[in-house]
């Protein structure tokens, strides 16, 4: 019996136990609402159904959590310029591949260019976002306020204000399938990220630092790290995997649309870190608890889509389960519960005690 | 005693310049645009009274964003209660025959709810207010689009007297065959105006006003001293919620109008009006009167850029940015100087 | 309750994660009184006063009030003041960006028709200010005035509200002479009108001349009440060091003499701006210097602008000879220096981390980010100083939060041993800490310094700079102002030194 019981809790404090009972629950609701959600067939040599599609679908936001992860790690704020770089980054890789034309059916660079040039100008996003944070102490989130209204305008600059086509089968590839290889290549791209920023976090010693300089700033300079260099290099990835997911998903509509590129992807990004079991006041994180809330939050966007929620109203759903999260998150709310606890235990110790 | 030379010759601080600096610019902008633009009519004093009525709305839910400001808060669902407000005061006076009375106080019991839940998240569980207030900005736009994804115009009679009801000043322009066009405002303009003139009453001459500037300039401390912090901070959201459902009736009689995409990029106005009229995000420091000036600078960016023609109006967002970038910055700058004093 | 008093405290308890601050305390206040509450850093004195005036809840016991039928609880210091006790902290805790009118009225503002009247406001603070000869303007802003005047202002503010009960919590660290004798006249004043006051200082000379009373604390238990008159001033401190004062009395007979002397830091003219005024100092190698003087002397200021916490902006550092250039603390941890901070919380841990994570941070730090330990290197390591410090922890993945005061202070030290240092600064490394983890940091100092390092020493206890130190530089007022060593190193000599009678 008592094994068991520490058994469990063991089970129960693992940081990636309540991401993964959450994933499992939308799952499992999942199957109720939608007719056929598990199955899984074959066309064309392609695997197809919810499952895939969810997967699919989630590349971007997966993307953006691992960034975002680190962001509210070392600076215990957000980044909600996120979905905006997004744009901009697919506008400045359209607009080298057209040429400046409006729609074109070739490409006037090599995609490989084009895709530099985004990274190098979300990575600018990034640095400046890390600049008036890291070096001028701005709260990450109003720092980040000002590219988010003012990124889609410098995306619409940038294309001229127009939807920008590039009609090329090798442009397409990025947002749907290359040749027979069964698996999207969003989610090639996205397990690529994961995996680069799991080898570094490994690797060096990055994360204790990031960690470290979230938890406490002014201890962390006075054991030698630069917690300001550091708070910047968040900023810094952060934008440039934002730069990396806006490429997947211009690729994935062939077109730079300023206005709808990663619209309210913020929301799922810093839901998805949430949910991942990460504190949003910064510190200690989990990258695979972000991953797994990602795909959580696509979950869920699908369960709504599936109720016949649309688009422009998924945010109120969201809304509500960031506040829900960040309700059972708050100091205030575990120490209310904490009372209420110790109160009903010291309660039964007295009918104890009584006997 | 130690003989000190005592320090009672006045110093300008920082803040007060920054607040010189904001009119200065104002008067800077607008002389310009009087200057460059007056072909095409922008000395004419209609011009003038124009940054009013097209801000209406902006500068009553300014003054709320500046009162959470200076409690160290901020408010960034500010723009979607004012869609929301319009979409609801559109739908029920068009579509289920409400009257525009009915319509207003719908406005603002929203704004008020808005208000109390997130006071209640921020003040009481100590949630930070930009992730409340980001979660309000979704939910508020999401619920717009649940009410309608069309555009609904108002017709209601009643509002549209209210809306375009011409108050005419003594003083106007002469049109080019010498006929004089008394200058005008609407009904919105004199309700800002006495929301501004309210709002400085409070924050300068009650316990309240008073209060939030204590917490805004060091929270332990007015807890210290005695104030009721919790309180103090959630009447200042449901203040906020308030002005905010107000501002956003007062934008609805501008527009005439409900939409899932109005007042996107609002809260940013808000924001950078109350920042650029010397309000500290740290906060503990700004004023009504300040802020005023900010939402001046603004209407007067986007006249300009209107004015100018061919500028496309994401303009209007990028100059506003760079510039609230730029106080920012000042802001961050004093503050560095400060400490080093 | 008994007629003449005001306030009692009975059996008080307070715990924190980790620490019992206050077990079974009992206070008790008269009216015209002044009641000296000492204890040592960490005793429990400011947990008392917060409990009392609801800053924190407290676990067990009761507080009565002359006047109050029963129990009172203060579930906030609002209620504190309603109920007539008024508070100035040794922080001062009043609004920088308020005029100092508003500080002195904020929460009870004279009114004219329901709203705030300024000129009457304003020219009552006038008043006020000239009763108390505090020299300011009621119309300035705060942040414009000095820190002893804000201090003084805060004391105004508390003794303007026509309280039964003044805590005066740690009120002189920032006033001069005048301004403390100001301050007793007041008190004195404020005693002939029946006022209850709770002092708390750690200058002894100001407990023996304003004070009736002292009660004494002790690692959060209650040693005693006492009249002034009954308890010299070796018993008082024989009462606040507890029963294991003589155990402590000589560790360091059997440690060697310096032989030799090479320095290790040589600064020429080092100082910081607004912190610490430029100053000369040479460490040898083995050699442990204390740094004595009272609190915002400069003495952390001063380790504080070597090891490039503050960056030094005028003058010369040498290490080892060599004229080095610090910029962050890292240039200094590279040169061999390691640096425990004074306030441990706020500056030592990091929280959530781990034991482990906590003891091998400086030490990656130091190898930078992409030369990481091996988890093998870290568990050695961990292991290694949780057992030569004997850490009291469940394991070395515990976070350090969970770990008493103690505990947690052995691991920073670890942290820094772990780098293998040359020159070892410890601010207050003994801060709120129990006697027997006192001894053995102290025993361990002078083993090291034995193996050759050399160590700045900070502490209040001046018995405990006496039993490590073999020389002491004095501070004062952001300044150094001399060194004693031999047969000056005595409590009177550093006494004196301190207040600087003999210059």
């Amino acid at each position: 019996m008592s094994t068991n019981k520490s058994g469990w809790k063991k089970l129960t404090s693992m940081r990636l136990f309540m991401p993964l009972v959450c994933l499992l629950a939308i799952i499992i609701v999942a199957t109720i609402t939608i007719p056929g959600f598990l199955s899984i067939s074959l066309k064309n040599g392609v695997p197809y159904g919810y499952p895939v599609d969810v997967i699919n679908r989630a590349s971007e936001l997966v993307i953006l959590a691992v960034g975002m992860t680190l962001v509210t790690a070392a600076s215990g704020g957000q980044d909600i310029s996120v979905g905006a770089v997004m744009a901009v980054a697919a506008a400045v890789c359209c607009q080298i591949l057209s040429g400046g034309e409006v729609s074109v059916n070739s490409l006037s660079a090599p995609i490989i260019v084009a895709f530099l040039a985004a990274l190098v100008a979300s990575g600018i996003c990034g640095a400046f976002n890390g600049l008036l944070v890291a070096k001028l102490n701005i709260q990450p989130m109003v720092a980040t306020l000002i590219l988010y209204t003012a990124g889609r305008g410098i995306a619409q600059l940038i294309t001229d204000g127009q939807i920008t086509y590039i009609r090329v089968k090798s442009y397409q590839v990025f947002g749907s399938y290359a040749g027979k290889f069964p698996i999207p290549m969003p989610v090639v791209i996205a397990i690529i990220v994961v995996i680069i920023a799991y080898a570094i976090l490994k690797k060096t010693a990055l994360g204790l630092y990031i960690e470290s300089v979230g938890i406490n700033g002014t201890a962390s300079r006075l054991v030698g790290l630069n917690s300001t260099m550091i708070k910047f290099l968040t900023y810094l990835i952060c934008g440039v995997l934002a730069g990396v997911a806006g490429f997947v998903a211009s690729s994935r509509i062939y077109s730079a649309d300023a206005n709808n590129i990663g619209l309210n992807l913020e929301m799922d990004a810093i839901l998805a870190v949430a949910l991942g079991g990460n504190a949003l006041g910064g510190g200690k994180f989990s990258l695979m608890g972000s991953v797994i809330g990602a795909y959580t939050i696509q979950a869920l966007t699908t369960v709504l889509y599936g109720l016949n929620v649309s688009a422009d109203q998924l945010p109120v759903y969201k809304a509500i389960v960031v506040v829900v999260i960040v309700v059972l998150q708050s100091p205030v709310f575990k120490k209310f519960i904490a009372v209420q606890k110790e109160k009903r235990t010291s309660k039964a110790a007295v009918k104890g005690g009584a006997n | 005693m130690k003989a000190k030379v005592s320090g009672t010759k006045k110093k300008i601080n920082g803040t007060t310049f920054l607040l010189m600096i904001t009119i200065l610019l104002f008067v800077v902008m607008y002389a310009a645009g009087m200057i460059v633009f007056n072909d095409k009519g922008f000395a004419k004093p209609q011009m003038f009274l124009n940054l009013f009525i097209s801000n209406a709305g902006l500068l009553v839910i300014a003054m709320g964003e500046t009162i959470v400001m200076i409690t160290a808060g901020i408010d960034i669902s500010v723009g979607s209660v004012t869609a929301l407000v319009c979409m609801v005061a559109a739908n029920q006076m068009e579509n289920h025959g409400a009257s525009a009375y009915t319509a207003l106080l719908m406005a603002l019991v929203i704004g008020l709810l808005f208000g109390l839940i997130q006071g209640f998240l921020v003040s009481y569980l100590e949630i930070q207010p930009f992730i409340v207030t980001l979660a309000g900005m979704f939910f508020g736009r999401g619920m717009t689009s649940i009410i309608s994804t069309d555009m609904i115009s108002i017709k209601n009679a009643t509002f549209m007297a209210w809306a375009k009801y011409k108050i005419y000043m003594p003083f106007g322009s002469y049109s080019k065959r010498g006929k004089f066009l008394p200058a005008y405002i609407y009904p919105t303009v004199i309700i800002a105006i006495i929301v501004l003139i309210v709002i400085m009453i409070i924050m300068k001459y009650t316990k309240f006003g008073r209060s939030v500037y204590a917490i805004g300039g060091n929270e332990q401390s007015a807890l210290m001293m005695g104030l009721n912090v919790k309180k103090t901070k959630m009447c200042a959201y449901l203040l906020d919620g308030f002005l905010a459902g107000l501002g956003g009736f007062l934008f609805c009689m501008n527009s005439c109008a409900g939409f899932v995409e109005q007042a996107k990029g609002l809260e940013m106005d808000a924001i950078s009006s109350a920042v650029i009229g010397g309000t500290l995000l740290s906060g503990g420091v700004g004023t009504p009167f300040g802020t005023l000036f900010g939402v001046l600078i603004k209407g007067t960016i986007s006249s300009l850029i209107t004015t100018q023609g061919t500028l496309s109006s994401w303009w209007v967002r990028i100059v506003l940015s760079a510039l609230l970038c730029f106080f920012i910055v000042l802001q961050s700058v004093f503050a560095s100087l400060k400490k080093k004093n | 309750m008994e007629g003449n008093v005001v306030l009692t405290m009975r059996d008080i308890s307070k715990t924190f994660p980790g620490v019992k601050a206050l077990q079974h305390v009992d206070f008790t206040l008269r009216k015209g009184e002044i009641h000296a509450l000492m204890g040592e850093n960490g005793a429990g004195k400011s947990t008392l006063i917060k409990v009392l005036t609801g800053v924190h809840e407290f676990e067990n016991g009761e507080i009565r009030l002359d006047g109050k039928d029963g129990p009172i609880i203060n579930r906030s210091p609002q209620d504190a003041q309603n109920n007539g006790i008024s508070t100035v902290y040794q922080e001062v805790n009043l609004c920088p960006n308020l005029t100092v009118a508003e500080n002195l009225f904020i929460g009870r503002e004279p009114r004219k028709a329901g709203f705030i009247d300024w000129r009457t406001m304003n020219k009552r603070a006038t008043e006020l200010l000239e009763s108390f000869e505090i020299d300011a303007s009621a119309t300035q802003k705060l942040e414009e005035v000095s820190l002893a005047r804000q201090q003084m202002i805060a004391i105004a503010r508390a003794v303007d509200m026509k309280c039964k009960v003044l805590i005066l919590d740690e009120p002189t660290s920032s006033l001069d002479d005048d301004e403390v004798a100001k301050l007793f006249k007041l008190m004195n004043r404020l005693k002939g009108e029946g006022v209850g006051i709770i002092f708390v200082t750690h200058f002894l000379e100001q407990v023996y001349e304003v004070c009736d009373r002292i009660t004494v604390l002790r690692n959060g238990e209650l040693v005693g009440e006492y009249e002034v008159k009954d308890l010299p001033r070796v018993m008082l401190v024989a009462k606040m060091m507890g029963k294991d004062f003589d155990d402590l009395a000589d560790i360091k007979g059997d440690h060697a003499e310096l032989k030799e002397f090479i320095p290790v830091i040589e600064a020429e003219e080092l100082g910081h701006k607004g912190t610490i005024k430029p100053f000369d100092m040479t460490i040898n190698k083995g050699e442990v210097v204390g740094f004595t003087g009272l609190l915002g002397s400069g003495r952390s200021e001063l380790v504080r602008a070597i090891y490039g916490a503050d960056k030094a902006d005028s003058g010369k550092l040498k290490v080892n000879g060599k004229e080095v250039k610090i910029h962050a603390p890292i240039d200094a941890m590279k040169l061999g220096m390691a640096y425990l901070p004074e306030d441990r919380k706020k500056d030592g841990i990091i929280a959530d981390l781990s034991v482990r994570e906590n003891i091998i941070i400086a030490l990656q730090a130091k190898k930078g980010m992409f030369h990481p330990m091996s988890r093998k290197e870290m568990d050695e390591a961990a292991d290694k100083y949780i057992k030569m410090l004997q850490i009291k922890t469940a394991s070395r993945e515990t976070p350090i939060k969970s770990l008493s005061g103690g505990n947690q202070q052995k691991v920073i030290i670890g942290r820094w041993l772990l780098t293998n240092p040359d020159f070892l600064i410890l601010d207050e490394p003994t801060r709120g800490i129990d006697i027997g983890t006192k001894t053995e940091i102290q025993k361990l100092v002078l083993d090291l310094a034995d193996q050759g390092m050399s160590v700045a020493f900070i502490s209040s206890e001046v018995e405990e700079m006496l039993r490590t130190c073999s020389r002491m530089a004095v501070m004062r007022d952001g300044r150094k102002v001399g060194e004693i060593s031999g047969d000056e190193l005595s409590q009177e000599g550093i006494m004196k030194a301190i207040a600087g009678g003999e210059e």
